[in-house]
């Protein structure tokens, strides 16, 4: 196993980080929810707003954070190490979370998964396993960003992927004939007008 | 008061009590990695779970529950049993079996817990987690396999040192304890966090691989490294001191104690002075005690008694220095003192000069001013002290002197004495918290005394208790933090100048004026020994350090692990140390090689045993009867308003690691210094 690190050998250094105005602006109104004094309860917020200016979160973002919710930096780096949303590596313009617990799994996610394995190449892809996304329903599931795109199979996925590719946003959610979760092909009750 | 039941025994137990407080109060023993009585309560090893009625029905972390009336808690049901053994289990499963090579062998929490809770082979076939060792500096080895999460560590840094610095990254199996950006800690607190890891995660790096516990022999102790006095255990092996460990004292130290003061020990096994030297044409050669002695006094014998002077050491017991004292009474010399700073402290009444409220007085203050003194450097346990009670809450905290980062915020008010003449004369609102307190707190530092105006802001300190009415019968907000292990003592002993005698400052003028001809150093190692001129130099200490490089006699003495002792700390506390080994070669006891030099020069000292110097310590000053207590002192008029000067006050340890011929021969201190070099280069 790795060691958890700040400056592992295999990411790259980022020497200075800073949020845009507008960013900042954004962080400011975080931290206004919060009683004076109790900013570094923004903390997960303002990280992701980081993670979103720079497509990763390297330790300078983390300590821009830190001294911007005035904080100890050990304490920024604890919850950005906890939560597998922070991205502690750069990844790819589109990072692809697969769900493979039960539900997706028994619905065919080890097709999607060979899929997505198969597009990362880690600047326009990156793949990422992950616990269940809570919509079993649509299972099998992968978030890419922050769209889920549900009841895929290899050739749906294939389709999303290639869509990404060419720079268009596909639609997401269902990739099959049906309305969120409601049944596939139409209703099949309540209806009658 | 509630009463509870612990199995089946009522008590009762103060409010806010938790079940495992309770418990403890009951006499039964509750297993725990996590819970540290001085420490946040975390609750996340599960050792010490028990059953209580009324509650679910489910073993309950007994140190996170708070007692609640008519509560019954049963800590042997097959229950709690089987809890147990299963918290065991699963701690157990990712700790390798390494104790045979393990440092924390023979201490460890984990093993003596594992004896009554283990079980006798493991059914976990997978492999056992790695974790990569970190890095916390020269005092702290690490060892993260051996870890168990209990993140005591992490909340001793956070809350106590005041360092946010350690933490726990990643989730699940995945978590490591650690700073994440591998630096050591910046702390001179490090030492405890060894203490305090229940398993041999955190083990000390000087000492590691060097004995094994249940090898030493212990004895108790007390620390001349600052002016704080912490209680120590010495622990021994044959003559060699193996390491020092806290004892605890609620008074003084906790259980806390300075990494000065746990590693510098190494200093002692180097640089020592174990025999006799003369300086024969220049050079000094060995001798014996008698050609030492008659060399003295074949000088001696010639000279007159107000040529002679005498200067004790920042270390010194207080039987070494009423011995000094007597003899030089003897000799006719009025020319004594114990302040090598030069501080500005008359040895008047004795609430002067010591730390009036008592280090437990810390807890009581509401609002606190440091006059001229970085405690965090000075007296790194004190300052954890002072943190506790900011962390406490509304506690004002200023400080006119050094800027330093205390680990606490504090109210800058300026850097000298015209900055303390304005807090008085109201101009910069600190005032009005201190009046507005009920017990304010005035703690005056070496910083602000030891300089050529130490008197007149002596009397301006005095003039703001005064003024604040922070004197009163419950309460002397007057407080005095020493750096020298010994002053207080020498003060009580009256070493300082008598009628027409010199100072420190006078003694080495007379030196250079050729009016001094004889000065006797009693360990005094913090002067400028050029200054001491063609003066005949008896150096009487255990290191050979600066003092001894110039003395023309060198009588070799004890260091404080090697004989009994009185020392009196910063608040006027009284504390005998026991001697942990003996002094190598011919080095002697300090008061039993001044009373053979009496004898020799025909000033024979009037006592023949340590019971008898201890009765004089008593009939100098009654204190010396008080043992380990603490009262405010007499108070009286003391300090003398002159001129104030417009230098800053500045602390007077500029290296926290290096202070004294004990620490200056240690080189895990020099490791300590170049380590935080180098993390200052990094920044």
């Amino acid at each position: 196993m790795s060691m958890i690190t700040a400056d592992p050998k295999d990411v790259p250094h980022v020497e200075h980080f800073a949020f845009t105005p507008d960013n900042l602006a954004k962080a400011q109104v975080l931290m206004a929810n919060y009683p004076p004094g109790r900013q570094a309860s923004a903390v997960i917020g303002v990280l992701d707003l980081a993670q979103r200016q720079q497509g990763w979160l390297p330790r300078a973002a983390m300590v821009e954070v830190a001294k911007l919710l005035e904080m100890a930096p050990i304490r920024v780096y604890e919850i950005a190490t906890f939560y597998t949303m922070f991205q502690l590596k750069p990844r790819g313009k589109y990072l692809l979370q697969v769900c493979t617990t039960t539900p997706c799994w028994l619905r065919g996610s080890d097709a999607v998964m060979k899929a997505c394995q198969h597009a990362a190449d880690g600047e326009t892809f990156s793949v990422q396993e992950v616990e269940c996304l809570g919509a079993c329903v649509n299972a099998p599931v992968v978030q890419i960003n922050d769209d889920f795109y549900e009841d895929l199979d290899e050739a749906s996925i294939n389709k999303v992927l290639d869509a990404f590719r060419r720079g268009e946003s596909p639609k997401a959610g269902p990739q099959v004939d049906r309305q969120t979760s409601a049944p596939q092909g139409g209703l099949t009750t309540l209806r009658s007008e | 008061m509630p009463k509870v039941k612990v199995n089946g025994v009522e008590l009762e137990v103060p409010a806010g009590f938790t079940v495992l407080q309770a418990c403890e109060l009951a006499g039964v023993e509750i297993p725990r990695f996590c819970y540290h009585e001085r420490l946040s309560i975390a609750g996340n090893c599960r050792m010490c779970l028990v059953e209580v009625k009324p509650g679910p029905p489910k073993p309950q972390a007994s140190c996170a529950l708070p007692i609640a009336d008519k509560q019954e808690i049963f800590t042997t049901t097959p229950m709690v049993e089987k809890a147990r053994k299963g918290v065991m289990e699963f701690l157990l499963i990712n700790h390798p079996l390494d104790c045979p090579i393990c440092d924390q062998g023979g201490e460890c929490d984990l093993q003596d817990q594992a004896m009554g809770y283990g079980f006798d082979r493991s059914r976990f076939h997978e492999n056992k987690r790695a974790v990569p060792d970190k890095e916390l500096g020269p005092l702290v080895k690490t060892s993260m396999n051996r870890c168990i999460h209990c993140t005591r560590c992490i909340r001793f840094a956070t809350e106590v040192a005041g360092v946010e610095e350690l933490g726990a990254t990643g989730r699940g199996e995945d978590m490591e304890v650690t700073t994440y950006v591998e630096h050591a800690l910046t702390t001179e607190l490090a030492g405890n966090l060894v203490d305090l890891c229940p398993v041999g995660a955190l083990t000390s790096k000087p000492y590691a691989f060097e004995a094994r516990s249940w090898e030493l022999t212990k004895t108790e102790s007390v620390d001349v490294l600052d002016a704080l006095g912490a209680n120590i255990r010495v622990d021994t092996r044959g003559a060699q001191v193996m390491r020092v460990l806290p004892r605890l004292n609620d008074d003084v130290n906790e259980e806390w104690i300075s990494d000065k003061t746990r590693h510098a020990i190494d200093g002692l096994r180097h640089q020592r002075l174990d025999r006799p030297y003369v300086r024969r044409g220049g050079k000094l050669a060995e001798a014996t005690w008698d050609e030492a002695f008659a060399a003295i006094a074949a000088k001696l014998a010639t000279i007159d008694g107000a040529r002679v002077a005498a200067i004790a050491g920042d270390q010194c017991d207080a039987e070494s220095m009423v011995a000094l004292k007597d003899l030089m009474t003897a000799l006719g010399s009025p020319n004594v003192d114990c302040r090598q700073d030069g501080a500005r402290l008359e040895g008047g009444p004795r609430g002067s000069y010591i730390f009036n409220p008592g280090i437990r007085g810390i807890d009581q203050a509401d609002a606190i001013l440091l006059v001229g003194t970085n405690p965090r450097t000075e007296s790194p346990v004190l300052n954890a002290r002072i943190r506790k009670r900011y962390l406490h809450g509304r506690c004002a905290i200023g400080s006119v002197g050094p800027v330093a980062d205390l680990t606490y915020p504090v109210e800058r008010l300026g850097a000298g004495p015209a900055s303390l003449r304005d807090l008085l004369d109201g101009k910069t609102g600190f005032l009005e918290k201190l009046k507005a307190a009920k017990n304010p707190l005035i703690i005056v530092g070496m910083g602000a005394l030891a300089r050529e105006d130490g008197a007149a802001v002596l009397a301006m300190a005095r003039e703001l208790v005064d003024r604040l009415g922070a004197v009163r019968a419950d309460w002397n907000g007057f407080a005095v933090l020493h750096t020298a292990a010994a002053r207080v003592g020498g003060l009580d002993l009256g070493l300082v100048p008598g009628e027409g005698g010199r100072d420190v400052a006078g003694i080495l003028a007379g030196c250079e004026k050729r009016e001094i001809d004889v000065v006797y150093l009693l360990a005094a190692d913090e002067i400028d020994t050029k200054r001491l001129g063609k003066a005949f130099v008896i150096y009487q200490g255990h290191h050979g350090d600066i003092g001894a490089h110039r003395a023309d006699v060198i009588l070799p003495g004890a260091a404080y692990t090697e004989k009994p002792g009185t020392y009196v700390n910063t608040e006027g506390r009284v504390q005998l140390a026991f001697r942990a080994g003996y002094p190598p070669g011919d080095a002697r006891e300090d008061w039993a090689i001044l009373r053979a030099l009496s004898e020799r020069l025909g000033k024979t000292l009037p006592y023949d045993t340590l019971g008898q110097v201890r009765a004089r310590l008593v009939a100098v000053n009654k204190s010396f009867a008080a043992l380990d207590q603490q009262e405010a002192g007499a108070w009286g008029g003391f300090g003398d308003p002159g001129n104030l000067s417009d230098a800053p006050f500045v602390s007077p340890i500029a290296n926290f690691y290096m202070t004294c011929p004990i620490s200056r021969a240690s080189k895990t201190m020099a490791e300590c210094i170049a380590s935080r070099a180098q993390l200052m280069a990094a920044e």
